[in-house]
Formats: structure tokens, sequence, C-alpha cells
């Protein structure tokens, strides 16, 4: 036996002297083991709750490769100029000194189901009971013909927030009055379904302020349609007249290749040129899911849609953007929501508290311009297997000035509240 | 002139200044104030804050004796720490503070738990204070740490006969705390923690009747079951501001 229960260990708390005759090895393992794989708003928040909750009774190890995190979600209003770089990048102190969280900063790298243990870079194992995958997406470079990591150094991706977000910033810093933009977005499933469009706005919120405003933004989408298609296309219209063009691929004929050093973007009707591309691929779950056999054709990991366990290991438990989540897109918010129902099963079976039927929600809130902020979203519940949507909303067009700074606000009180909710 | 007049009855200590500057000052204070039209006012705040005679703590403090108050020093409301902080520091209420206050509570003092946005225009906020100078000369209830009732109609009386589930209450949490912080700072989106049940219930019921319009708590809120506001509002009438 590996681990106690929380009646078991009762039982022998209850037999006093026995538990203080036990060895410290005996006495340590009688604590069952979490471990977290991803420390963003998936990882984060379920090592948190799961240590938080259990109050000392699981022991939580969180791995992650980086010893500070930067949210994806704002990092386009770091682009725009609204936020600083250190606003949206968190440290894990507080989960370690205030929630007992043990932090790995290491990459794991495989995933020994047998023996219910994780490696690491560094190759040492650490032991689990249960095992939370939370490693958001990786990108398929190729999948983007003439695209790869060594271009994404010129034609940043910025999907993962980072360096990467850094790099496009100063990119963006330096286009000059009159030059282009290019961004290829990816095709559905994908990290933040209004993201692009968000960054669009952001890229042309900065260019105009700098008085660019014969600068231009050219959107080369594989999709037909997009997240809150009319409310951007309604913002681009009210406050960058001709700086955002979007094409789909009615317009373009399919994207053939793109070309970083040449700046060019070729489709099947025309060749798209700018100073800077933008080039977001197809996504695909975070490698390691891959690695521990996780996924499934779609490259995304199935999951149970009543507790987020992985349909290929009943010990695993996969949230955020690396699972398949029904109708949830994938977001902060969406894995934030995941992790909260994967840490009450994962404490009920450990320490038999109580399960609670799941409840999911989402909301994407995006900046179109200073103060003019739109939402969308839902509320969810496991529905024939499947996560589905409950009730759902969606920004109107044509709102009163008020509502959509009041929109703003909220996202920056959100913001917060996420943040808070997921480092403690 | 009539304005004028009135603020040197109702705030006499004001005069010398007043007087001296010609009337060209255009600080708050220095505003020709109309409590009449601050009584009007109050109404954005009465639905948290009473004051006057019998006033009782409600999702707010009374205001009752507030100039000359210690901040955070009432026995029995729960404040935020930022706020017992700021009385700690040395903070007290003065015509200066409340007006500061009110102007931009969440830079006033920041995480403190009001979730009021502010009052941008120096003349309606003149007008408040002059107010609540006068109304608040009154005494309070001797049971001011009793929480004032708050009138809860239609289904949600239902609501509040079930004794809600805080362990339940404490999961579904879950999903408000992505916007709402559990300890309590409202930055920008409300405090909700340590809110009477009846007021919580009833705010929930809002919702669901479309009193109130936020979108994203109505479709939280449309598929929340009786028992699970009941469980919610035990959940987090039990906490305390951290």
């Amino acid at each position: 036996m590996t681990h106690f229960n929380r009646r078991q260990f009762g039982l022998l708390l209850a037999s006093g002297a026995a538990t203080l005759a036990l060895p410290t090895y005996l006495r340590a393992q009688a604590k069952p083991k979490v471990v977290v794989i991803g420390g963003g708003a998936g990882g984060a928040t379920a090592a948190r709750y799961i240590a938080k909750d259990s109050k000392g009774d699981i022991d939580v190890t969180l791995i992650d490769a980086s010893d500070m995190f930067t949210t994806c979600f704002f990092s386009n209003l770091y682009l725009g100029g609204y936020r600083d770089f250190a606003s949206i990048t968190h440290g894990y102190d507080r989960l370690e000194s205030n929630y007992g969280i043990r932090k790995i900063t290491d990459y794991a790298t495989a995933v020994d189901r047998a023996t219910k243990t994780v490696t690491l870079a560094d190759g040492s194992t650490v032991p689990y009971d249960r095992l939370v995958v939370s490693p958001g997406i990786d990108l398929i470079y190729d999948s983007v013909e003439g695209y790869s990591e060594e271009a994404a150094q010129i034609a940043p991706h910025a999907w993962k927030a980072g360096p990467q977000t850094q790099l496009l910033k100063a990119k963006l810093d330096a286009v000059k009055d009159g030059e282009q933009i290019v961004m290829v977005t990816p095709p559905n499933p994908f990290r933040c379904p209004p993201g692009p469009y968000e960054r669009a706005s952001m890229m042309a919120h900065l260019l105009k302020s700098r008085g660019h405003a014969n600068s231009k933004i050219v959107i080369i989408d594989p999709k037909e349609k997009f997240s809150k298609q009319g409310l951007f296309q309604e913002g681009w219209e009210k406050y960058y007249p001709g700086m955002i063009e979007w094409y789909g691929p009615d317009v373009h004929g399919g994207i053939k290749s793109v070309d970083a050093a040449a700046g060019s973007v070729e489709t099947d009707f025309d060749t798209f040129k700018g100073v800077l591309l933008n080039v977001i691929p197809r996504q695909k779950a975070g490698v390691i899911a891959a690695q521990a056999g996780l996924t499934n054709e779609t490259g995304f990991c199935p999951i149970e849609a009543s507790t987020m366990r992985s349909e290929n290991d009943d010990n695993i438990f996969v949230i955020g953007d690396a699972c398949i989540a029904g109708a949830m897109p994938k977001s902060g918010f969406s894995a934030n929501s995941q992790a909260k129902v994967a840490a009450m099963t994962i404490r009920s079976e450990l320490t038999d508290s109580k399960a609670f039927p799941a409840k999911y929600s989402n909301t994407c809130w995006s900046l179109i311009e200073t103060d003019d902020g739109v939402k969308v979203g839902a509320q969810y519940a496991p529905k024939d297997g499947k996560i589905a949507s409950t009730s759902t909303f969606i920004s109107q067009t044509g709102e009163d000035a008020a509502v959509r700074k009041s929109t703003f606000e909220e996202s920056e009180g959100w913001y917060k509240g996420i943040t808070a909710d997921m480092f403690g | 002139m009539l304005r004028y007049f009135r603020q040197i009855l109702s705030r006499t200590k004001w005069f010398a200044t007043t007087f001296a500057a010609g009337l060209l000052l255009c600080s708050a204070q220095s505003l020709a104030a109309d409590a009449s039209r601050g009584e009007a006012l109050f109404k954005a705040c009465s639905q948290c804050h009473e004051v006057g005679a019998q006033a009782k703590n409600k999702v707010g403090p009374h205001l009752d004796g507030v100039f000359g108050r210690k901040a955070g020093s009432i026995e029995g409301f729960k404040y935020s720490s930022a706020m017992k902080r700021a009385g700690d520091g040395g903070l007290v209420w003065s015509v200066d503070a409340i007006d500061a206050y009110i102007h931009k509570p969440r830079t006033f003092i920041k995480g403190n738990r009001m979730s009021y946005r502010g009052m941008e225009d120096d003349q309606d906020r003149a007008d408040l204070v002059a107010w609540l100078e006068q109304i608040s000369l009154t005494k309070p209830s001797a049971n001011a740490n009793v929480p004032s009732t708050n009138a809860v109609v239609g289904f949600a009386t239902a609501v509040l006969e079930i004794e809600g589930d805080p362990d339940y209450g404490a999961y579904l949490s879950g999903e408000c705390v992505t916007c709402h912080q559990i300890t309590g700072k409202a930055d920008g989106i409300p405090s909700i923690v340590g809110l009477p049940r009846d007021y919580f219930v009833r705010s929930l019921f809002e919702y669901k009747t479309n009193i109130r319009q936020n979108e994203v708590m109505k479709t939280r809120v449309i598929n929340l079951a009786d028992e699970e506001i009941a469980a919610l509002a035990a959940y987090f009438s039990s906490l305390t501001p951290q």
C-alpha cells in the first residue's frame, strides 16, 4: 500500500503509539501524492486547490520548467502598450510558502504509467498516486510550410507567452508608418479563439497611437469565420478604418507557405508581404501528453466529462488546453474551471472528501480599443459523456460606450481574480 | 448664492477659507454644497450603508458618527485588512478623507472591499459629504452590529428557508472566485466575501429576474438551483475578508 485515505489514516492515528512507532519513511508515505505537470491556469489552480482544500493531507508537487509564469491572457494588452511585461508575469513563491506545495523547476520528460512516476530532465523521478497533466499547447510548426522553430525567431508566433511575446513586441515597436504586418492565424481547435483578432486590434491600436495610421495588418485565416467576428469587425471599422484586413479562405484560396526571411505568405491566389510576420500554426497538446500516451488522433487528450479524468488512465487527469473539453474553448478561464473539478475528484478519491456534480464555466474578454471591451461566455455541464454548454452570452454590436468601458474594467478585475486564484 | 449660504450653515469650519478665497477655489471642499442634493445622491450608497437615527451595519458599516472616527474601527464589522491597516496607520475620516475615498475608493485604500467605482464629479461629492455631515450626527442603533435585514421577495424567500451546505458552497464557490477574490479585495469586480446571507440571496435573484443586468452573472445564476444559492450564501457569509 503506497498511501492511506483519510479514514485509514485516522485508524492509524487512533492506534496512537503504533503511529509514533512507525519509522519516518513510513509515516511520510501515509500521505497520498499528487503531481501536477504544468504551472499555468490549469496546473497552478489544481495544485493550489488540492493543497488548500486537503489542508496538508495530500503532498502536492508542481512541475514547471520555468520559475516565473507569463500569462497568455492579457499578453495582447502588453503588445498594445496597456500593460508592462512584469504585470503579466507571476512567481510560484506563495504556492510554496502559503500552501506547502513543492515546486520543481525542470522539464517533465516522461511519464511511466506502470510505475506511476514522472521523469525529469535531470534524470530524477517523482512518484505519484494521482497525476494532473496540464501542459498547455505545443505548436505544430510544419503545419505551415516553410515555418519552423528557427523561423519563429524571425516571424514570432507569440502563442506561448514569454520570450516570443517580447520578440513580437520588439518587432511591432519597430514597424514604421506605411509598413505592413501579416498575420497567419491557426485552424480550429486552438488556444484562445478570440486571441488572434484581439491581437490585431492591439497592434492597430499601438500603430495608430504612434501616428502610423497608414500601416496595415493583413490577417490570412484558414477559417471561414472566427470568434466574436461581428464585434471585432465593427470595432475595426470604427477605430482603425483601412488598417485591418481579414481574408478568409474564399479570398486567399488556401495558405500554401510562408517565408520568414523574405516576410512573405504565399496563398493560392496571392502573395502577401510584410515587414513583420506573425505566424500562429496549428496546435496540439503539450508534448508530454503524447509521450504519456494520453492523446488521440486529434493530438489532444480525451477526458471523462464529469471528472476531467483521462480516458486512457484512471490515475491521470488532463486539464486546460491539452484536453478535449467538448464545447469549452481552450482558454485560461476554462483551464482554471476544469482544474477545480479535477481537484475535487482527486481529493475525494484520496481523502474521502465529498464529491459534487461537475460544473464548468468560461468567459473570454477581449479589448478592441481603449475602454472598449467585449466578452463571450458560457456555463457548461457534462451531458451524454461530453461537456456541453447550458447557457451562453455574447456582447452585442452597437453597445454604448459605458457598457464597453465597464466590460473592460470587469476584465481587469477578472485578471486580478484569476491570477490570485492560480498563485494564491 | 443660496447654495453658498447652505454651505456656511452646514460647514462653518470651511467658512473662513472659502470667504477669503473669494469663492474662487475649485477643490471639492470649497465648492458650494447642497446637502439636499447630497441626500438624493446617497441613494447610490444606501444599498450598503445606513446612516441616521438607529442605523445598523449592513453590507457596509453604518455611517453614524463617521466624521472624526478612526477608519475600520466599528466593533463587530467585517472590515478588509486593508481598511483596518489604514485606520491603524492613522487614517481618521475627515471631510477631506471621505471626499478622497469616495472619489476613487480603489486607489485611496488599495485592497479594500467597498464595491464602488467612485464619484467623479466634485460638486456631487461636496453635496454628498455636506449631507453626511448633518445626518451622521445621530446615534446608531444599540445593536448596530446585528446586520440590518435586506428585503427579500418572491422566490428568493424560499431559498432563505433552506439551510445551505457550506461544503457544497465551498465547492461551488470555485466558480465565483475566478473573478471575485476570496480575499475580499474589490479590484474592479465586487467583493462578495462576508456578505450577509439575505443580501447575497437577494442579489442572485436580481440576476435571475433581470433587475441586475451583468451577462456573466446572469449566465452563471440561471443554472443555480435554490439549494446551490443557499449553499453559496451560507459559505460566503461565513467568510471574513483578509
